[in-house]
């Protein structure tokens, strides 16, 4: 069960301002079905621009449809100008936080504000330009990039959490990670110092193992009188055969997994798997 | 309907049951004055092992299998785990897992670890299901190779509560040497289970959906299968799972299993009435619903609705709000962004998927109660469609 503020409830169990303006100035229609949430807002502005009703349709969650209606209540009396400053830390603020995985709720209700104003001022919005990353959720670079700065996001989680992008199929994480990288520049590198580069060639992965081999293993091998060969690089898959003492020794197999794979993983590629050539 | 509406009207048993009475009374003495270790040499712990050694055979009891074949776990959870590694352990050579894009997370994720975590080392075939959830049995045969440990494949689903013929899949895997195991955690208590008659080497249930405790589980292993234990330890359950028996929830289960036998006939009359009536008086009163899942294939106890354009964690609040339980596929109930696997897996559209709702009933559930269902959800649906861009009337 989520932890819903009472604010939310309220809002949830007595929303506001639930329907269409008729003849409405502007309208933001965002979302969709299979999304799991949909947001319809529409606007009526007088001549000075201040906004006189606001109304909403959503299809959502409680907290898609208490967005929805705390959005309309803040916007109605405001003038345009001051409504397009409306950011989706403000929604989830009027309705005392919501919780993290939920933030998306308030950015989708920030889209159709945004949505609204720019129908209403008779303009295409730039969000609609951008390339789409996360085909699951439709969500462009563009919107990641601007979630990332306006909520400070630091990790893919968080980004998943404020746009839904990852969420799906996961096939886009790649894609997000360097966005990240490159809208935080190198903080999120600094964060992780672990991180090792994922895609190699399979000649780079052989070097390097190759090279993990000779630095970090042979060495204590042969100390004891022993010694290991590389025999067969299969994806994921490593193929060693080890040598004099090693080769006889009873705990050859805790040798292989505790000390060649840890050393392996540790420094090449965490998935790599190493097995003994029968 | 106000005495209804004082206690909450719990229609979410698939999810967990209420703990019957006559097992809190059989489970007290060993929560005060029983509290001997069952492994023990004094005649104060060996009464304890006797309690334990009684609460075997009622399982045996009511699965058609022997006592010996019986092994207490911590949960199905456990015992799904406990029950596919072992095979893995013991056919080592052999790299290839059958199971089905609709089970239940205890062993999706594991299957999905099996291939993932080890770097691909183990192959998993996921069978299909169609529209309805249920398996094309030619897909099933054509899957099957020499490089086949186990196959894994629940007896009934915890969502739509369709019933998957388990009893011919084993009898196939077994023809051709491959192991199979059951995930029977919804079935057992619901529907007649005679194991002395199959081919069936490992099974899943779980105490808490039988009206027994939570943290309580058992794994039946066939007689003669080969068998590599999962948590290893002391000499409990003649060593197939180290670590101290549960002994209290161990002999409510035992009490558990005997008022499901009892009451089986009833979960096969007067719950599968309940529930067609709830079933039916959702279908009729609200329109642009849905069954999710098999017609007749199913369990006596499980409804899965779909209301379409409305989502389901909105739906359950305010559901909620009127002390009614039941519990949802959309996204947003599950913590994920997506619905189900279960309903995605039977191409259930998303104007559905995310509005679908499970009603689960027991023997502990009466009339009135669907009655209220009935009279109280139309008004919910309606208040939501109302709110939603894609309700266009009916």
């Amino acid at each position: 069960m989520w932890e819903y503020t009472d604010k939310v409830q309220q809002h949830f169990l007595n929303p506001q301002n639930v329907g269409e303006v008729e003849n409405a100035s502007g309208t933001g229609d965002v979302g969709s079905l299979a999304c799991g949430d949909a947001l319809k807002l529409t606007l009526k502005v007088d001549v000075n621009d201040i906004i006189t009703e606001a109304k909403f349709k959503t299809f959502g969650c409680a907290s898609a449809i208490a967005s929805s209606s705390v959005l309309t209540e803040m916007v109605i009396g405001m003038s345009i100008d001051k409504a397009a400053n409306i950011t989706n830390e403000d929604i989830a603020d009027a309705l005392g936080g919501l919780p993290k995985e939920k933030m998306h709720c308030s950015v989708m209700g920030r889209e159709a504000l945004e949505a609204a104003i720019a129908d209403y001022r008779g303009l295409i919005l730039p969000m609609a330009a951008g390339e789409v990353v996360c085909e699951c959720f439709g969500v462009t670079d563009l919107e990641v990039i601007r979630a990332i700065n306006e909520s400070n996001l630091r990790s893919i989680e968080e980004i998943t959490n404020f746009t839904k992008a990852g969420g799906g199929c996961g096939k886009c994480e790649d894609k997000l990670r360097e966005i990240l990288r490159d809208t935080v520049g190198g903080k999120s590198e600094i964060s992780s110092p672990g991180t090792k580069p994922k895609k190699m060639t399979a000649l780079q992965k052989i070097k390097k193992i190759e090279d993990v081999l000779e630095r970090e293993v042979r060495p204590g091998l042969r100390k004891d009188g022993g010694d290991i060969e590389l025999i067969d690089v299969d994806g994921d898959f490593i193929t060693v055969s080890l040598r004099g003492a090693c080769k006889s020794c009873k705990k050859s197999q805790t040798t292989i997994k505790e000390y060649v794979e840890r050393k392996l993983r540790e420094l090449v590629l965490d998935s790599l798997i190493v097995e003994e050539e029968n | 309907m106000s005495s209804v509406n004082e206690k909450v009207v719990y229609m979410d048993n698939n999810a967990t049951t209420m703990i019957a009475p006559e097992v809190v009374d059989a489970m007290m003495p060993f929560l005060t004055n029983l509290y001997g270790n069952p492994s023990s040499m004094h005649t104060f712990g060996g009464q304890v092992g006797q309690a334990v050694s009684e609460a075997r055979e009622k399982v045996a009891d009511m699965l058609g299998a022997e006592p010996e074949e019986i092994t207490f776990t911590s949960c199905g959870t456990e015992s799904d785990s406990t029950a596919i590694l072992s095979a893995l352990r013991t056919f080592p050579e052999k790299r290839h897992v059958v199971t089905t894009r609709v089970e239940h997370p205890a062993v999706k994720s594991l299957c999905d670890n099996l291939e993932t975590l080890t770097g691909h080392k183990y192959r998993v075939t996921r069978l299909k299901v169609d529209g309805e959830g249920m398996i094309d049995m030619a897909e099933y045969e054509a899957v099957l190779t020499d490089d086949t440990a186990i196959v894994s494949i629940m007896w009934a689903n915890n969502e739509t509560g369709n019933i998957y013929p388990v009893e011919k899949m084993a009898a196939m895997a077994n023809e051709r040497g491959i192991l199979f195991h059951t995930d029977a955690v919804q079935a057992v208590g619901k529907i007649p289970i005679d194991l002395k008659t199959l081919d069936i080497d490992f099974l899943s249930l779980s105490g808490h959906k039988i009206h027994a405790p939570k943290g309580v589980g058992v794994l039946y292993i066939k007689r003669g299968t080969l068998f590599v234990p999962f948590l290893t330890g002391g000499h409990q359950e003649h060593g197939r799972r180290g670590g101290t028996e549960n002994v209290a929830s161990i002999v409510g289960l035992g009490m558990a299993c005997e008022l499901a036998s009892e009451k089986m006939e009833e979960e096969n009359t007067r719950v599968r009435q309940l529930r067609d009536k709830l079933e039916e008086g959702l279908l009729s009163g609200i329109s642009k619903s849905r069954l999710n899942g098999h017609k007749t294939a199913r369990l006596p106890n499980t409804s899965n609705i779909s209301f379409e354009f409305v989502e389901g964690e909105a739906i359950l609040l305010h559901m909620n709000r009127h002390k009614i339980c039941a519990s949802s596929g959309s996204a947003c109930t599950s913590g994920s962004l997506e619905p189900s696997h279960v309903l995605r897996a039977m191409g259930v559209p998303f104007t559905a998927a995310h509005g679908s709702i499970r009603f689960s009933l027991s023997v502990y559930n009466r009339e009135e109660e669907v009655d209220y269902i009935i009279e109280k959800m139309p008004a919910i649906i309606e208040l939501l469609r109302k709110m939603s861009p894609f309700w266009q009337g009916n």
